[in-house]
């Protein structure tokens, strides 16, 4: 079956900045992605669990996204002017997706 | 003397405060106990529509009056001017930098619903009355802090924006449309309204609170556990001072506007809390480079235990004094 190449972004952010990543993601011309909850962690900020919180203010999400190669920097340059000062991790990895014209 | 140590005793040995101390034992313990997150939202919705619910009936019942839009507007002050008071006393026995210093501040302005819940639980159950309106002027000392800490911060040179979509969190956060809603429900629907749900919102009330404060005790004993590092001597000083300040404020503001004792020990209490919701959410906003886990650790794993088991009792004890209750 034919393949095709994509670069796979997962931003690890907190939850509290979802819905302002998301909106400069579709701002950026991204189609579509997906959000995920994320149960705990540890990182230079301390270590969470998503049980034990009572507000937004340290809950972390998982923003995963997948797009053509070409359009990697325009998402980038809007994920970062989000994400720049907030607690969270950037990747990127390749992958390949059978249906190239829904990225 | 005698009275304050009396309540503080009683305070101590009731449900409410054990669920706490079995919480926060239990997870410096690292036992598995938790409190399923879906479950402790709902409990702190019930606890929410409960508490303004009642204060809307006990407003319609006793009517309006001067006091509470004094009331309100010594909240508002009340609420931006601590965070100046906080400021400068972080500066004066902490090492905290600027920005960390006016995210704590911010926190130490607004208020934390919890503790409130648990005050007007306690007066309820020692039978001193107080002003319904106060659940009004719980949520209007929500927001005025954060501004006053951004006005910190802003005469460092660093100025911050407020944006619309943090205005919008900040004032529409779920726990004040909550509040306020339920509380304009009871205000129209008054004691006929409270008859027909006091079996769902009046007996419950308590055994929902010890399993919500079962929850908070755990998410306090995690915070302290894996904060408790950033608490140096100065700061962790601050979170116990505070609040007694704090209440100094709350406690002046409610002679002067001539409330009831339980109206003048929630002023103290609104005034010795320190918030954990709202502020913290804003923060991470506004001020992202501020270090959450010093103020969340703050706020959560030292002054919120210190008014829930010593605070709320002296201040009860102080307001009875002084207003010859």
């Amino acid at each position: 079956m034919k393949t095709h190449k994509a670069k796979r972004v997962e931003i690890t952010i907190e939850a509290i900045m979802q819905s302002r990543l998301t909106d400069a993601l579709i701002g950026a011309g991204v189609t579509g992605f997906t959000v995920l909850p994320v149960l705990g962690g540890t990182g230079r900020s301390g270590t969470w669990v998503r049980a034990g919180e009572i507000g937004r203010a340290s809950g972390m999400v998982q923003v995963i996204c997948i797009i053509r190669p070409e359009r990697l920097d325009s998402l980038l340059k809007a994920a970062f002017a989000v994400v720049e000062k907030h607690i969270g991790v950037v990747s990127i990895v390749d992958c390949e997706v059978l249906r190239a014209e829904r990225f | 003397m005698d009275q304050i140590l009396s309540l503080a005793a009683n305070n101590l040995l009731s449900p409410i405060i054990l669920s706490f101390a079995l919480g926060v034992a239990a997870a410096l313990a690292r036992s598995d106990l938790s409190v399923p997150e879906a479950a402790a939202k709902a409990l702190s919705i019930y606890l929410l529509f409960a508490i303004g619910f009642k204060g809307g009936v006990s407003v319609s019942a006793h009517g309006i009056d001067a006091k509470l839009g004094f009331s309100l507007i010594a909240g508002i002050f009340l609420s931006a001017a601590l965070p100046i008071i906080a400021f400068a006393l972080l500066n004066v026995m902490t090492g905290l930098s600027r920005l960390d210093a006016a995210a704590v501040a911010a926190h130490y302005g607004s208020i934390s619903i919890v503790t409130f819940v648990a005050a007007t639980s306690v007066l309820e159950s020692s039978g001193i009355a107080s002003e319904g309106y106060m659940v009004a002027v719980a949520a209007a000392m929500e927001a005025p802090a954060i501004l006053s800490a951004l006005w910190l911060i802003s005469r460092g040179g660093d100025g911050r924006r407020m944006d619309r979509d943090l205005w919008r969190e900040i004032l529409l956060n779920g726990s004040i449309v909550l509040l306020v809603g339920s509380f304009f429900i009871g205000w129209a629907t008054g004691e006929d309204g409270l008859a027909e749900i006091s079996s769902f919102i009046v007996a419950p009330f308590k055994g929902v609170l010890c399993l919500f404060l079962l929850d908070m005790g755990l998410v306090a004993g995690r915070g302290l556990r894996g904060g408790g590092g950033v608490l140096r001597p100065g700061v962790l000083a601050f979170g116990l001072v505070m609040p007694v300040i704090g209440s100094g404020f709350g406690l002046i503001a409610g002679l002067l506007l001539g409330l009831s004792t339980g109206g003048v020990a929630l002023m103290m209490v609104l005034s010795a809390s320190a918030s954990y919701i709202a502020v913290p959410a804003a923060m991470r906003v506004a001020l992202p480079e501020a270090n959450p886990s010093i103020y969340l650790t703050l706020s959560l794993g030292v002054t919120f235990p210190f008014n829930l088991t010593l605070g709320i009792p002296l201040y009860i004890a102080v307001a009875s004094a002084l207003t010859g209750a």
